[in-house]
């Protein structure tokens, strides 16, 4: 029959109509900014730097390596690296930023630089509210604003950050266990020839591979 | 006491205008009649457009805008002031005059139809003997403003709207007309007043509208069809179908030549809904003997409300048409259907009063209705839609 069904899509929409003042579970939208949905673990929106312990400059994994600089696609970070040299996780001197810079107007938040990164020290983050009157200021974000703690990469991505944590964890042991095999070595050494020439100091093998 | 409250604004028009001399008693009388018709539908556009929002918005499981004011009840204050304050931008290679002419020319034509609407007992502007061809003129003219629109913005997709809008009005325009004239047929009036009050009788407690009729209900769901295509409403919205032509006819309006814009085609709704009420819901009358205490105003406005939600309702429901849909089914199906409609009409009036008129027209209105139905639905042409994808 014609008009049956115009007939039968009004009773629908009337269904969705007086049902959603019935049932609160029909209602499919939130009420943004007094309600949240909690952000999926694989968000991502701009990246930032994780930082082990409390202190965010010393703690700071990044190495100034630059990789993630000369990665970028849209060329939005600006990396300025140290002279001296300060230990990382695994007690290794390292050089470190004094100049970290991202320009979130320009990031297109690809995710290439936490791809590339060798040392675990960029991440994803998943903050959006980022809405400031200031665009050029405002929206460049320096190394202070940038440092997040691992804490906080554990509590946006869990599953991740465990991941990450472990393999640092292996290579540290790994470090520890090349460094103490080699002093072992070397006090052999020195036990069974005394000479007055010690060997030259092995640079603990390998950085992070 | 009922009496008062059902003739108050004319009983406040006068007491406002006997301040004044006797030689000018009438035409204040009509300016205010004009003034109360210019505050109040455009304070009820105001609040159509949010209940609007929100009747779209529940239908959808949203909650609707709730953000200005209580209940969002603030929001078309926010867009008023949003549509003034904007800059009006008339393109460069358009025709200035015309493109400013066509916003006014809509407004205007849609608030004369509102002067012949008898929106209460007495509470009619012009008493017109003729109200209804008045209704029907200015009704036809808003076409004219739609086409100025589209012609003179030297726009494509404006001129497309308004070549969509003028073709789509002019076809239904004919089933407008023609499901009234079984109104006229009937009443023997063109005098909507007078309409009203044909209708305004009851038997035991219940009314006499002519939707009560076969012939009645088969000429409003007519019209009701045919009003909506007139307003430009969803189904019928091609002429503005805004993921073909971006706006349609308005597409090169802004600030508050699209508020005008926005304001004449809900004044439009408004017009259409009440025109409706007055040919085949009885009016103001009231639905029933015992209800007729309550103001017939209360009763014309609750009327016209019903018919602006199931306006939404439906816009809330159905898609688009396509054009040749469009054309199809008002070349097709609702014209030959509305001519039958007044033979029938025709054959109620001279059959008299008894059951047998009612048994007849009946069977000869469902009958006509399924056959074309089948047949429509069987024809390629105005069918349901069939795809092809790909392989």
């Amino acid at each position: 029959m014609l008009g049956e069904g115009i007939l039968k899509g009004m009773a629908e929409t009337a269904r969705n109509f007086f049902g959603s003042y019935v049932s609160k579970e029909r209602l499919t939208t939130v009420e943004y900014p007094e309600e949240r949905v909690p952000t999926a673990e694989n968000a991502r929106v701009f990246p930032f730097l994780v930082y082990d312990g409390a202190e965010w400059e010393a703690g700071m994994r990044c190495v100034a390596c630059q990789i993630c600089e000369k990665e970028c696609p849209p060329k939005c970070i600006l990396i300025d690296k140290s002279k001296d040299k300060k230990p990382d996780y695994a007690g290794k001197p390292q050089f470190y930023p004094t100049r970290f810079d991202i320009d979130i107007s320009v990031c297109m938040s690809c995710q290439i630089c936490v791809e590339v990164c060798p040392f675990e020290a960029i991440k994803m983050d998943t903050q959006f509210e980022l809405a400031t009157d200031d665009r050029f200021a405002g929206l460049l974000l320096d190394r202070k604003e940038l440092a997040k703690s691992n804490e906080y990469y554990h509590t946006i991505h869990p599953t991740e950050a465990t991941e990450v944590d472990s393999r640092l964890a292996e290579e540290k042991a790994k470090v520890e266990a090349k460094a103490k095999a080699a002093a072992e070595a070397a006090a052999a050494k020195a036990a069974a020839a005394p000479n007055p020439a010690p060997p030259a100091d092995k640079p603990p093998a390998g950085g992070g591979d | 006491m009922a009496g008062k409250l059902d003739q108050i604004f004319i009983l406040l028009r006068d007491w406002l205008a006997h301040f004044l001399p006797a030689a000018l008693r009438p035409a204040a009388e009509v300016v205010l009649g004009v003034i109360a018709i210019v505050c109040v539908f455009p304070g009820l556009f105001a609040l159509t457009t949010v209940f609007e929002r929100k009747g779209l918005g529940r239908i959808q499981n949203r909650l609707g805008p709730n953000r200005v004011g209580p209940f969002g009840l603030f929001q078309p204050v926010a867009d008023g002031i949003k549509a003034l304050i904007k800059e009006d931008i008339v393109p460069f290679s358009a025709n200035a005059g015309v493109h400013f002419l066509a916003p006014l020319v809509l407004v205007v034509t849609v608030f004369m139809g509102f002067a012949v609407l008898p929106m209460g007992r007495n509470m009619v502007l012009v008493n017109m003997d003729s109200g209804l061809l008045f209704y029907f003129a200015m009704g036809a003219a808003t076409e004219l403003s739609v086409f100025m629109a589209g012609w003179s913005s030297r726009n494509k997709y404006s001129l497309l709207g308004a070549m969509r809008a003028v073709a789509q009005m002019i076809s239904y325009e004919v089933v407008l007309l023609l499901s009234a004239v079984s109104v006229v047929m009937i009443s023997g009036t063109l005098s909507l007043p007078a309409i009203v009050a044909s209708q305004n009788t009851y038997s035991g407690i219940w009314p006499h509208w002519y939707i009560f009729t076969p012939w009645g209900l088969a000429a409003f769901v007519m019209y009701a069809i045919a009003g909506t295509a007139e307003t430009n409403r969803s189904p019928f919205d091609l002429p503005e179908g805004e993921s073909e032509l971006v706006a349609g006819y308005h597409t090169e309006y802004s600030g508050f030549k699209f508020a005008l814009f926005f304001l004449g085609e809900y004044l439009a709704m408004f017009s259409i809904s009440g025109l409706g009420t007055t040919l085949f819901l009885g009016g103001w009358s009231a639905p029933f003997s015992f209800l007729t205490l309550i103001p017939s105003w209360i009763w014309f406005f609750g009327k016209v409300m019903v018919s602006i939600f199931v306006f939404i309702w439906m816009r809330g429901t159905l898609p688009r048409l396509r054009q040749d849909q469009l054309m199809n089914f008002a070349w097709k199906f609702v014209l030959p259907f509305t001519l039958l409609d007044l033979l029938v009409t025709a054959l109620w009036r001279f059959m008299g009063e008894g059951w047998a008129r009612w048994v007849v027209c009946t069977v000869i209105l469902v009958a006509a209705y399924a056959v074309m139905g089948c047949l429509g639905l069987s024809r390629k042409d105005i069918g349901p839609r069939s795809y092809r994808y790909a392989e």
